[in-house]
């Protein structure tokens, strides 16, 4: 028998792993709920990389383990292909050297072919979450 | 409530040769900036040396201080 500790940690790796770029945020993508989360989101949408995002809000838990596993006590987290880069300070210095956009391996805006960003799209991952808080 | 004088005063004495300058954000008391230089940062990667930052106050991260904002250098 897992415990509901164990099973939000299990789908927050399994959002970090299944996801290549994935935001912890307060809020989502188009309701933020943080001034950092909001920057963070800012500057995803801004080089056009989509991403999923998981608001850790609904439950206090969801940032337990995550602080937990990921070793870093503030939200927004930032992951890319299962690693942390970092939070809301990391991102927007990577933005502004151009190092987010070549970290995720995207093309610099103005290079970049014209694309729809998907970025509002807030995907599974925080839906397997929500339902395991809901299932237990 | 914390003071941007007591977060200065704790990560000077932490960590090794460290000169910190903190700023109060929002004049709440909560919602801190600090920009740190130390020497040893020259070892670690940014998220590393985020993270000592962060080591420092522990559980007051998300506690008394609802966010400490950081950026970090190895020399000044």
């Amino acid at each position: 028998m897992s415990t509901p500790e164990q099973q939000i940690s299990e789908a927050i790796q399994g959002a970090i792993a299944d996801n290549e770029v994935i935001l912890f945020m307060k809020g989502t993508p188009e309701a933020p709920r943080c001034g950092f989360s909001a920057r963070s989101v800012a500057a995803l949408e801004a080089i056009g990389t989509p991403f999923a995002a998981v608001d850790i809000l609904p439950d206090p838990r969801i940032r337990q383990q995550l602080s937990g596993l990921s070793n870093w006590p503030t939200i927004p987290q930032l992951f890319v292909r299962g690693e942390l880069v970092g939070g809301c300070d990391i991102i927007t210095e990577m933005y502004e050297s151009g190092e987010l956009a070549q970290t995720i391996g995207v093309e610099a805006p103005g290079d970049a072919p014209e694309q729809a960003p998907i970025a509002a799209e807030p995907g599974a991952p925080p839906l397997t979450i929500e339902n395991n808080l809901h299932r237990t | 409530m914390p003071t941007t004088a007591e977060l200065k005063q704790r990560i000077e004495t932490t960590i090794p040769g460290a000169r910190a300058e903190v700023v109060d954000l929002n004049g709440g008391g909560d919602h801190f900036r600090a920009t740190v230089v130390a020497p040893e940062f020259a070892e670690l990667s940014r998220i590393e040396q985020h993270r000592r930052v962060y080591a420092v106050f522990g559980p007051d991260i998300g506690g008394p201080i609802h966010a400490l904002s950081l950026v970090t250098r190895a020399e000044a």
